[in-house]
């Protein structure tokens, strides 16, 4: 057993430990779990050493079969676009039980189960090779968050729960009949077989079908996004949840649907995937634009956090489209930069309206008299979201920019735009609700950040600056594993094209092999 | 000739389940007016013991497949599959019973006889290799199910679900009736291999007018008791109405049985006129999952909600029958497995649940049942998720496999929708979920018992065998998949 898949499996042996343990004893599950999920952080920075040594490849692999028929295979590994994920969502866990430890008090065994079997979920998600598995996986991660939305969300929590699940639903049943398709062609679930098939030309499609497999492939990830106009699930969903389920929907959950398309979309269908390109990214402009214009206009903090939400995924989708290797590199930075800032916003609101039960902004103002530390930690968190040089988001936001500009300007201008309707919403924000004189009945209710929930924002803190300050660390594994992954949806392409000039040569006759033009 | 007649110690042993299930269920009702009215139960012992011994005899008639009885019977694999599946329900359907009749103050014999019976008659159908046979284990099965649909004879509802379900379904068995007529008078033969060789062969082949007309009698027949469209109106009313152990048995065991008599008529004798009947199951499986899944969403009695849903599963299964391979009939064989499991196990809690006179079957009586009974509502919860089809579930790999069949048999319009149905689906299966977890416990929940043994033993069978179905699906599927083999 490898150090990934005591990675992967130590959390569902929480959710079954969990699940044993005695009812009544809250604190013994809020200790255990977290303890456990600390553990699996520290193991799972292990993870990351061969990528500091070579940054190339896949690490820990393991293949062993799983059903014979259809052939199923048990394979999991990490590489670079996939581990920086991994830590994501094995950090984000312990911080999520640090945030609800007195927050969470009633059916605290399952809450606890749930957050587990969620982390099992999102880590198997992002090793997962095999086609199957990696959908076994998917689907895992809804039922532990529907659990989590429904039983501790706010008030309108059954609404969001069964509107978060149909959604995700409705999209993955298409991607299910899209992978059952793709075996029955190819014969193999495996993702690096499949790849491997189409590079070398063994496995092609009619541009209809490629086209059909694409589109049901991109919806179930479209939807989990969320693209514009997929996106309506969200703001329900991330309002209603609990202060950790909202953390870990934005943070890490968002993230599957990012790092599917960069995955999946791009390798196997590249030429779909280029075609369909042009209205991707335009739906991505709107969300944008659209997610931050809503933002601005939210009386509701969370909702509010919500929609930036849209928006910065925007960036991630138009990195991602941009089909070159700044844009990609900067969709997998910012798919991190998301997770981290996003977290902690939805972190701090969470903290203050544990405090005053209302999350209205008008209900605040002047918080940083009574709460200095709080604000400080929110100005920060503030300024990384929305951009700031030397913190975290400046560098995927800018790698995005410069991608898209190779391709459009017209699409940077507009994107652009986004960026500072970021900073009008965000300072907007911070200014009605910390700044002037303070609320009259936020008195006597507004302490200050205590020291467990500063141990829970520190660690965020200090990624926002390493992030943004040394790139250095999470970069180049990225780059490495974006370089194949564009090489591979390059490839595809050359296939396609060179097939057809051989038909043509072959029809022909006359014209000479080596004249094929090259794809750019 | 006369020799001919005495069946061979290898035939009978190849029967020997089912003379073992009619020989017990001769020897309760023989002893029922001897037993003692409190242990009456002790008789159900007996049943499980029938039960037992006729799936061992099973067993060892796998190690001899082959005809029987002239060949009318064709013990195979895919029989011996179907009859130890339900054997299986029928063991789960009278473990979860005995709480619920003690409840009910309505211990007797002759309803464990009534379940071997009903089961006699499904082995016969499955191992059944003419028509005629076909015929008398329906009508067994079928005779013995309407009587136990009725069995609490002083309750309105099992009345008129008795009486419902009596009714309409003889309409359909005189159908199947008339549809063999039809064939035997066509072709001259009832036996299905032969009725196969007659129609590929030109010079024999009647007009497929004829042949037309008689498979599509029996296909009323057949859907009327899978409950596929537009037979399946009969269903919510009787599985609302019949006692609850007894629709949890309807649902899984007479119903696994006809879809294998489904396979087998229509995979090997009317095999040669498929592409004919193809698109008219191909139709049947769309409207009997739409109506299903739609009609299921706006129900409010646990009872006929699992009842619509158990007409949707059956368009699944259709969906299966319809792409006409091996493949298919191996994935209809699985999912009936899964089926039985998960909707045995979604009943047995509604058995539990619905207390005395099943005063509480509304889907809003569940409210709170995570907070006062978290163990039933977890166990639920899983067969709810297979029932959705929530991977590392039985009902998962059975969905998939029957999805991977239909594409793999070029049926992407069909496969499409029935994923988008089985989305569908997935509502009204959470919303069970979200009235056990997410409300409120009601009044409905405070003078709920613990779990009887049985119950308990039955959610925790079905429960784990879920599960492993949907981690481990080969151990079931290896076998369908030999066994499917042999329906040609």
């Amino acid at each position: 057993m490898n150090l990934l898949n005591l990675v992967l499996v130590l959390p569902l042996a929480g959710f079954l430990l969990t699940m044993i343990l005695p009812k009544n004893n809250a604190s013994l599950i809020r200790l255990f779990s977290l303890v456990l999920s600390l553990a699996i952080f520290v193991l799972s920075l292990g993870l990351t050493s061969p990528f500091f040594q070579s940054g190339n490849g896949n690490w820990f692999v393991t293949d062993v079969p799983w059903i014979q028929s259809p052939e199923i295979r048990y394979h999991v590994g990490v590489d670079g676009l996939s581990i920086w994920l991994v830590i994501l969502s094995t950090l984000l866990t312990p911080i999520s039980i640090l945030v609800s430890w007195k927050h969470i008090d009633k059916r605290v065994k399952e809450f606890h189960a749930f957050m587990l079997l969620l982390e099992f979920g999102l880590i198997g998600v992002f090793v997962a090779w095999d086609l199957f598995l990696f959908y076994v996986f998917w689907e895992v991660c809804l039922v532990p968050m529907y659990f989590l939305i429904g039983v501790w969300g706010h008030e309108r929590r059954i609404y969001a729960a069964v509107k978060f699940f149909l959604y995700t639903m409705a999209g993955s049943v298409l991607m299910l009949a899209a992978m059952i398709y793709l075996y029955n062609k190819a014969n193999t679930f495996d993702y690096t077989n499949l790849v491997d098939l189409i590079q070398r030309g063994r496995l092609s499609f009619t541009g209809l079908e490629q086209m059909l497999l694409f589109l049901a492939f991109f919806l179930a990830f479209a939807i989990k996004v969320p693209l514009f106009p997929l996106h309506t699930w969200l703001p329900d969903a991330h309002v209603e949840a609990p202060t950790a389920g909202s953390i870990m929907l934005a943070a890490v959950m968002l993230k599957m649907g990012t790092y599917s398309i960069v995955r999946f979309c791009l390798p196997l269908f590249p030429q779909a995937a280029r075609e369909c390109a042009p209205w991707i990214v335009i739906l991505a402009l709107i969300g944008i634009v659209y997610g931050a214009l809503v933002a601005l206009v939210q009386p509701n903090m969370k909702k509010l956090v919500a929609y930036s939400s849209v928006s910065h995924l925007g960036f991630v989708i138009l990195g991602t489209f941009s089909f070159n290797q700044a844009g990609l590199d900067g969709a997998v930075y910012q798919m991190l930069n998301h997770g981290i800032s996003t977290g902690a916003l939805f972190m701090l609101v969470g903290f203050m309206y544990e405090r005053t039960h209302t999350l209205e902004i008008k209900d605040y103002g002047g918080v940083s008299t009574p709460a200095p530390w709080l604000s400080t930690v929110f100005l920060i968190t503030t300024l990384a979201s929305i951009g700031l040089p030397t913190l975290n988001n400046f560098i995927g936001e800018f790698l995005v920019l410069q991608g898209s500009a190779y391709v459009s300007i017209t699409w940077t201008a507009i994107a652009a735009l986004g960026v500072i309707l970021s900073a009008c919403y965000m300072l907007w924000l911070y200014q009605r609700a910390f700044m002037g004189e303070t609320n009259e009945h936020l008195k006597g209710h507004m302490h200050d950040i205590n020291p467990r929930e500063l141990a829970a924002a520190i660690p965020l803190l200090i990624l926002m600056v390493w992030m943004g300050t040394y790139t250095k660390t999470f970069l180049p594994s990225i780059s490495a594993a974006n370089a194949r992954i564009l090489e591979q949806s390059k490839a595809g392409i050359e296939m396609k094209v060179d097939a057809q000039n051989n038909k043509t040569a072959r029809l022909n006759q006359s014209a000479p092999t080596g004249d094929q033009p090259n794809v750019r | 000739m006369s020799d001919n007649f005495m069946p061979s110690a290898v035939e009978i042993m190849r029967f020997m389940p089912e003379i073992i299930l009619i020989l017990v269920g001769t020897i309760i009702m023989v002893f029922e007016p001897l037993v003692d009215v409190k242990r009456k139960s002790a008789l159900g012992f007996v049943a499980l013991l029938g039960l037992v011994g006729a799936a061992s005899a099973t067993f060892r008639a796998m190690d001899n497949p082959g005809p029987a009885f002239q060949a009318m019977l064709m013990v195979d694999g895919f029989a011996n599959f179907f009859r130890l599946l339900v054997i299986g329900v029928g063991i789960l359907t009278i473990v979860a019973s005995f709480a619920y009749l003690k409840r009910e103050h309505a211990e007797s014999g002759e309803y464990f006889a009534l379940i071997l019976f009903s089961i006699a008659g499904q082995g016969v159908m499955v191992t059944a290799n003419e028509l005629i046979m076909l015929f008398i284990g329906l009508e067994i099965s079928s005779i013995a199910s309407y009587v136990l649909a009725g069995y609490l004879r002083d309750d309105k509802r099992n009345n008129e679900a008795a009486l419902k379900y009596f009714l309409l379904g003889s309409f359909a068995t005189a159908f199947l009736l008339y549809g063999v007529a039809w064939i035997y008078g066509a072709t001259g033969t009832t036996n299905l291999t032969e009725i196969r060789r007659v129609l590929t062969n030109r010079d024999l082949a009647p007009a497929i007018g004829l042949v037309g007309t008689s498979a599509a009698l029996i296909f009323v027949g057949l859907a009327f008791k899978v409950s596929a469209a537009p037979f399946q109106v009969w269903a919510p009313d009787v599985y609302q109405g019949a006692p609850a152990p007894v629709s949890a048995f309807l649902s899984a065991g007479p119903k696994a049985a006809a879809f294998a008599i489904f396979l087998r008529v229509f995979f090997t004798a009317f095999e040669p006129i498929a592409d004919k009947w193809q698109p008219v199951i191909w139709v049947s499986a769309l409207a009997t999952m739409i109506i299903g899944n739609f009609a299921a969403l706006l129900q409010t009695n646990i009872k006929r909600l699992l009842a619509y849903s158990s007409i949707a599963h059956a368009g699944y299964v259709m969906v299966a029958i319809a792409t006409h391979s091996q493949i298919g009939a191996a994935a209809v064989m699985f999912y009936m497995v899964a089926y039985a499991f998960m909707n045995i196990g979604a009943f047995a809690v509604v058995t539990h649940f619905s207390r005395q006179g099943e005063r509480y079957v509304d889907t809003d009586d569940l409210a709170g049942l995570g907070v006062r009974q978290p163990v039933t509502a977890a166990l639920l919860s899983i067969f709810l998720l297979s029932l959705i089809g929530v991977p590392l579930t039985g009902g998962f790999f059975g969905k998939f496999y029957i999805f991977k069949a239909a594409l793999d048999a070029n049926l992407v319009w069909l496969t499409v929708l029935g994923l988008l149905n089985s989305a569908v689906a997935a509502y009204y299966y959470l919303r069970i979920i979200v009235v056990m977890y997410f409300r409120e416990p009601g009044e409905s929940t405070v003078d709920l018992q613990p779990l009887s043994p049985g119950v308990l033993a039955v959610l925790w069978g079905s429960a784990v065998a879920t599960l492993i179905l949907g981690i481990y699906p080969s151990i079931v599927l290896d076998f369908a998949g030999k066994s499917a083999a042999l329906v040609k």
